[in-house]
C-alpha cells in the first residue's frame, strides 16, 4: 500500500517563505533552551525578526517568479502571486509584530517560546493562503491556529489572557471542526480533496445541487467565518481580542485576517465555481451580519481594545462585500482592502500597547485623554487609523471602501452598497469616539491616569506605528501600483 | 515654472506647509507667522492665476490631469473654469484673513492649529479645482478632518455636542454621496467630469444633492448648523459659513446641474421650494434669535438657500447672480463672524441683551460693521444687491411667484441685519461693554479691511464676476454643453 503511494516532487522555493519562518522558530525554540537568560529575548526577537524577513524577501521573489500559478507538491500548495502578495502582507505584520512585542512584559521565562510561536504562526498563515486541498487548509488552519490559542494564554498570570486563550482554543475548535467536517461532506460528495478537482468532479457528475455537497460547502464557510470573526461566527472575537497580549491581537487582528479572508476566497471561487450563486449570497448575508453586529455593538464599548475588536469585526463586513462579489474586480478590491486594513488595524493595537504600558492599565476611552498632546507622534498616528476605518480621503481606507462598493456595484448589488454606506456612518460614532477621545485636556481625567514621567523608550514599536502609518496614507496616493499588483495576484483564482 | 501647475501649488502649497508645521518644532510665533506667510502666497498665486486666465475662453484652464488608479479609470484631473476660479479665490482670501485672525487672537497648541486652517484651505481650493469625481469626494471630505478638530478642540462650551452633529450630518450625506459617485462613474465607465457625460438616473442625482443640501444647508438638512456656527471659533465658523458652505452649492452647479440635466430638471420644483423655504424660514429665525453669531448663521442659512433658488432657476441671470452672490455672501458672512468675534473679544458675549452702545468711542468697528451690514441687507449699489437682482431676474422667468417669495425674504433680510446693527451699535449701552473695550485694533484693521475692500470692489463691479464666470457669456447654454 505504501508503495503505491508516489512521493510527488517537492518545489522547494514555492515553500520557502514558510521555511524561512519554521526555521526561525525552530532556533528561537532552542535559543529557549541553549541560550542564557539574559540574552534570550535579544536572540529569540532577532530570529523571529530575520525569519519575517527572510520570508517577506523570498515572498517578494516568488511573486515576481510565478506569474502562472500552479500547484506544487502535488496539490497541497498553490505557488502563484495570489499567495506571495499575502505571505508578503502577512511577513510585514509578524515583522511589526515583532517590534512591538520586544518591550512588552512578557514573562522572562517563556519570551523565547513566544516568539517561537510568533513565526510558527506566521508560518502557518501562509502555508494556509496557498493551500491547494481541503486536506492541507485543514492542517495549516490547526497549524497556526494552536500557534495563536498558546501565544493568547501566554501571559497565564493574567487572569485575561488565560480566559482569552482558552475561550479562542474552545470556540476555534468549533470552527476548524465545522469546517473539517464540511470538508468530509465534500469530499464524500465528490471523492476529491484538491480545490480544482471538486470543481471539475462537481462539473462533471452534476453534483451542483447535491445535498452533502452544498452541506459540506456551507459549514465550510461556517469555518472559515470563526476564523476572519465575521458574524454570527463572531461571538470568540471581543472576548479573546482583548484579553490576549495586546501585541497578539494586533497580529492576530491583521494577519488572521488576510489568511482567513484571502483564503476563503480562494477556495470558494476555486472550489465552487459552479456554485457561486450560493456562496455568493451567503457572503453577502454574512457581510451584512458582521456590518449590523460589529458595528452596533463596538457603539457602547468604552475599553478601546474591544472597540477595536469589533471593529474588526465589522471591516470582515466590508471585505466580504468585495468578496462575494466572486469577480476579478472583488479579488482584487478584497486584495486591496487588506493593505490599508492590515496597517490601520496593526497600528490601532500597537499605539494601544504603547498606551497601556504607559499608564500599566488597560486603555479607555477616558484614559486616553490628552494623548494627542502628550504623545503627538503616537497620537496623530491613532487618529489616522482611525479616520482611515471609517473611509477618511488620505487614508487606504477610502480608497478600499471604493473598490469593495465598486466591487458590489459592478456585481449588480446596489444593496449591498447601500448597507455599506449606512455602516459607515454607524460607524463614524465610535471611531471619532477615540479621536475625541485623544484631544481631550488631560487634567479632567488625571486621577485617571498613573503618576507622570516618560514613557519606557520604545523604538521597535514607534518603528512598526510608522510604518503602518506610512502604509495607511501611502496606499491613497500610490493606488496605481498596489491595485497592479493586487490584479496579478486575483490573475491567479478562476475569477 | 508651467503656468497648470499654479493649480498644483495652490492645493498643495497649504497642505505641505502643515505637515511642515505639525513635524517642525517652532515656537508659537514662527508657527503663526510661516501659516500665515503661506496663506498669502495663496492669495499670490491665486492672483497670478486670475491675471494669466483668459476668460474669453471656454473650457477647463489650468488643467492637469495624472493617473491615480487605471483600472477604474480614476484621475487625478484638477483645473478651473471661470466659476471655480472665482470661488477658489474667495476660498484663499477668506482663509488668510481667517489664519490672520487665529494668529493675532493667539490661539494655543498653535502647531496644530495652524496646520489645521491650512490644511483646511488646500482641501477647499481642491474641492473647486478637481474635475475627476472621486477627488472630488475626497476634497470634500477632507475639509470635514480639520473642522471636526478645529470646532472640538478650540471651540466653545458646548462644542463636543457640535462637532458631533456636523460630523455625523454632513458624513451622512457625503456617504451616500460616495455611492452616487461609484454609481455614476462605473455606469460612465470614467470618474472624470470633463470627459463623462449626462447622467438621467434619479437616484443618483439624489444621492449627489442630499450630500449638498446638507453642505449649504438647505432647510431639513440643516440640523448642525446653529451649533457648529455658534460653538466654532469665530475664524474657524468665518471660514465655515464662508467657504467651506459654498462647496455644497458648487456641487448643486457642478455636478448636479450639469451631470444631470433630466433629474435636474425633474426635481426643480422641489429644490426652487426647498430654496424658498430655506430663506424665508432662515431669515424669520434671523430676525428671532438673540445673538451676534445665531443671526449671521441663520442669514447663511437663508443666503444658502436663496443661492440655491438662483442655480435651480435654470436661466442666465439665475447662474450668473448665484456665482456672484456666494462671493458677495461669502464675504459678508466671514466679515461679519470675524466681526462677531472682534465684539465677543471685548465684551466675552454676542448676547443682544448685554451688548449695544458700541458705536460710541469705536468709530472704525462702528464703520466696518455699518458698511458690511449695509451691503449684506442689499442696498441698491452694493454686491448683494446685484447678485440678489440677478437671481430674482432669473427665476422671475421660471415663474412670476418665486420672484415674489424670493424679495419678502430679502425684505426679512433688512429686517434683521438693521436690527444686529443697532443692537451692537446703538441702543443703551450694554451691561458687558466697558469704556475700556478699545475699538478695533490695527492688527484687526489689517484683517478685516480687506475683506470688506472685495466686498467694496465687487459692488463697484459685480459684472466683473458674473459676466466672468461662464464662457460664452451664456449660462445655461455652456451648463447644456457640460462646461467642456
Amino acid at each position: 500500500m505504501l508503495a503505491a503511494f508516489s512521493r510527488p516532487p517537492i518545489d522547494w522555493f514555492a515553500l520557502s517563505p514558510v521555511l524561512a519562518l519554521l526555521g526561525a522558530s525552530g532556533l528561537a525554540l532552542l535559543a529557549a533552551v541553549l541560550v542564557p537568560a539574559a540574552q534570550r529575548r535579544l536572540v529569540a526577537a532577532t530570529l523571529a525578526g530575520l525569519g519575517y524577513v527572510g520570508a517577506i524577501l523570498a515572498s517578494i521573489w516568488l511573486y515576481v517568479d510565478s506569474p502562472r500559478g500552479h500547484l506544487v507538491v502535488g496539490t497541497a500548495f498553490y505557488r502563484d502571486r495570489w499567495t506571495a502578495l499575502a505571505a508578503v502582507i502577512v511577513a510585514a505584520v509578524g515583522l511589526a509584530a515583532v517590534g512591538v512585542s520586544w518591550a512588552q512584559r512578557l514573562s522572562e521565562r517563556h519570551v523565547a517560546e513566544y516568539y517561537f510561536l510568533l513565526a510558527a504562526a506566521g508560518a502557518g498563515m501562509i502555508f494556509f493562503v496557498g493551500a491547494g486541498n481541503l486536506m492541507t487548509t485543514f492542517l495549516s488552519l490547526e497549524w497556526f491556529s494552536l500557534c495563536l490559542y498558546v501565544m493568547c494564554a501566554i501571559d497565564y498570570e493574567l487572569e485575561g489572557s488565560l480566559e482569552a486563550g482558552l475561550k479562542y482554543l474552545v470556540v476555534g475548535s468549533f470552527g476548524s471542526a465545522a469546517l473539517l467536517f464540511g470538508s468530509a461532506l465534500v469530499y464524500g460528495a465528490t471523492g476529491k480533496i484538491a480545490f480544482g478537482q471538486i470543481a471539475a468532479a462537481t462539473a462533471g457528475a452534476g453534483l451542483s445541487h447535491d445535498v452533502l455537497l452544498v452541506l459540506g460547502l456551507a459549514l465550510v464557510i461556517g469555518g472559515l467565518g470563526f476564523k476572519s470573526s465575521s458574524a454570527p461566527f463572531h461571538m470568540w472575537t471581543p472576548d479573546v481580542y482583548e484579553g490576549a497580549p495586546t501585541p497578539v491581537t494586533a497580529f492576530m487582528s491583521a494577519a488572521t485576517k488576510v489568511a482567513a479572508m484571502l483564503l476563503a476566497l480562494r477556495l470558494l471561487a476555486t472550489t465552487f465555481p459552479t456554485e457561486h450563486h450560493l456562496w455568493g449570497w451567503a457572503t453577502a448575508g454574512i457581510a451584512c451580519a458582521s456590518l449590523a453586529i460589529g458595528n452596533l455593538a463596538a457603539l457602547t464599548q468604552r475599553r478601546v481594545k474591544r472597540m477595536l475588536a469589533y471593529s474588526s469585526i465589522s471591516h470582515a463586513g466590508f471585505m466580504l462585500i468585495g468578496l462575494s462579489a466572486g469577480t476579478a474586480l472583488g479579488g482584487r478590491a478584497l486584495m486591496y482592502y487588506l493593505i490599508p486594513y492590515s496597517a490601520m488595524a496593526f497600528g490601532g493595537f500597537a499605539v494601544v500597547a504603547a498606551r497601556e504600558r504607559e499608564l500599566g492599565r488597560e486603555v479607555t476611552l477616558d484614559n486616553l485623554a490628552g494623548f494627542l498632546w502628550e504623545r503627538p507622534f503616537l497620537g496623530f498616528s491613532m487618529a489616522a487609523f482611525m479616520l482611515g476605518s471609517v473611509g477618511m480621503p488620505f487614508t487606504g481606507g477610502l480608497v478600499g471602501k471604493f473598490y469593495v462598493f465598486a466591487a458590489a456595484y459592478d456585481h449588480g448589488w446596489t444593496w449591498l452598497v447601500i448597507v455599506g454606506v449606512v455602516a459607515t456612518i454607524v460607524s463614524l460614532y465610535y471611531y471619532l469616539a477615540v479621536v475625541r477621545a485623544m484631544w481631550r485636556p488631560a487634567e479632567e481625567l488625571r486621577v485617571a491616569v498613573a503618576a507622570g514621567g516618560s514613557p519606557p523608550r520604545d523604538l521597535a514599536l514607534h518603528i512598526a506605528v510608522g510604518a503602518a502609518l506610512v502604509v495607511t496614507i501611502g496606499s491613497f496616493f500610490a493606488v496605481e501600483p498596489l491595485i497592479t499588483l493586487a490584479k496579478h495576484a486575483a490573475a491567479a483564482l478562476p475569477l | 515654472m508651467h503656468v497648470a501647475d499654479l493649480t498644483n501649488w495652490l492645493i498643495w502649497l497649504p497642505i505641505g506647509t502643515a505637515v511642515v508645521l505639525w513635524v517642525v518644532p517652532l515656537s508659537r510665533y514662527w508657527t503663526g507667522g510661516l501659516a500665515l506667510l503661506a496663506s498669502l502666497a495663496e492669495v499670490g498665486i491665486w492672483i497670478e492665476q486670475a491675471v494669466r486666465f483668459d476668460f474669453q475662453k471656454p473650457g477647463l484652464q489650468f488643467a492637469t490631469k495624472a493617473t491615480w488608479f487605471k483600472d477604474l479609470h480614476v484621475s487625478y484631473h484638477i483645473g478651473f473654469y471661470g466659476f471655480s476660479l472665482w470661488l477658489a479665490g474667495l476660498t484663499v482670501i477668506v482663509m488668510a484673513a481667517c489664519v490672520a485672525y487665529g494668529f493675532w487672537a493667539g490661539r494655543d497648541r498653535s502647531r496644530a492649529y495652524f496646520g489645521l486652517m491650512l490644511f483646511l484651505t488646500g482641501a477647499t481650493v481642491a474641492v473647486f479645482a478637481a474635475q475627476d469625481l472621486l477627488f472630488f469626494y475626497a476634497a470634500f471630505e477632507a475639509m470635514l478632518i480639520p473642522l471636526y478638530v478645529l470646532v472640538g478642540v478650540w471651540g466653545g462650551p458646548n462644542r463636543g455636542t457640535a462637532t458631533l452633529k456636523l460630523v455625523i450630518y454632513t458624513m451622512a450625506g457625503s456617504l451616500f454621496m460616495l455611492a452616487s459617485v461609484i454609481a455614476f462613474g462605473l455606469s460612465q465607465g470614467t470618474f472624470d467630469l470633463v470627459d463623462s457625460s449626462t447622467s438621467a438616473s434619479r437616484f443618483v442625482f439624489l444621492g449627489f444633492a442630499l450630500a449638498f443640501a446638507i453642505k449649504s444647508p438647505l432647510i431639513g438638512f440643516h440640523g448642525w448648523l446653529p451649533d457648529a456656527y455658534r460653538e466654532a471659533p469665530p475664524e474657524v465658523t468665518a471660514a465655515l459659513s464662508g467657504v467651506i458652505a459654498k462647496a455644497g452649492l458648487y456641487g448643486f452647479l457642478r455636478i448636479c446641474l450639469v451631470k444631470f440635466p433630466e433629474p435636474s430638471s425633474y426635481y426643480r420644483t422641489a429644490l426652487l421650494a426647498l430654496g424658498v423655504a430655506s430663506l424665508l424660514y432662515g431669515s424669520l429665525l434671523a430676525f428671532r434669535v438673540r445673538d451676534f453669531r445665531s443671526v449671521v448663521a441663520y442669514s447663511s442659512f437663508a443666503q444658502s438657500g436663496l443661492i440655491v433658488v438662483g442655480l435651480f432657476a435654470g436661466t442666465d441671470q439665475g447662474f450668473g447672480g448665484a456665482v456672484l452672490q456666494m462671493l458677495a455672501h461669502g464675504f459678508v458672512s466671514a466679515t461679519l463672524f470675524l466681526l462677531a468675534g472682534v465684539v465677543e473679544r471685548r465684551t466675552t458675549t454676542g448676547d443682544f441683551a448685554l451688548l449695544g452702545g458700541m458705536a460710541k468711542g469705536r468709530p472704525v468697528l462702528a464703520t466696518l460693521l455699518m458698511v458690511t451690514g449695509v451691503i449684506s441687507l442689499a442696498v441698491p449699489g452694493s454686491a448683494n444687491f446685484a447678485g440678489e437682482f440677478l437671481i430674482l431676474t432669473g427665476v422671475f422667468q421660471r415663474a412670476w411667484w418665486w420672484a415674489a417669495l424670493g424679495a419678502a425674504g430679502i425684505v426679512l433680510a433688512a429686517m434683521y441685519m438693521l436690527r444686529l446693527i443697532s443692537a451692537v451699535l446703538h441702543e443703551a449701552r450694554g451691561s458687558t461693554v466697558s469704556d475700556a473695550a478699545l475699538d478695533v485694533r490695527p492688527a484687526e484693521i489689517g484683517i478685516l479691511v480687506p475683506l470688506v475692500a472685495c466686498l467694496l470692489a465687487l459692488s463697484v463691479w459685480p459684472g466683473g464676476v458674473s459676466g466672468h464666470s461662464f464662457q460664452p457669456d451664456q449660462p445655461t447654454q455652456v451648463i447644456g454643453s457640460q462646461l467642456k
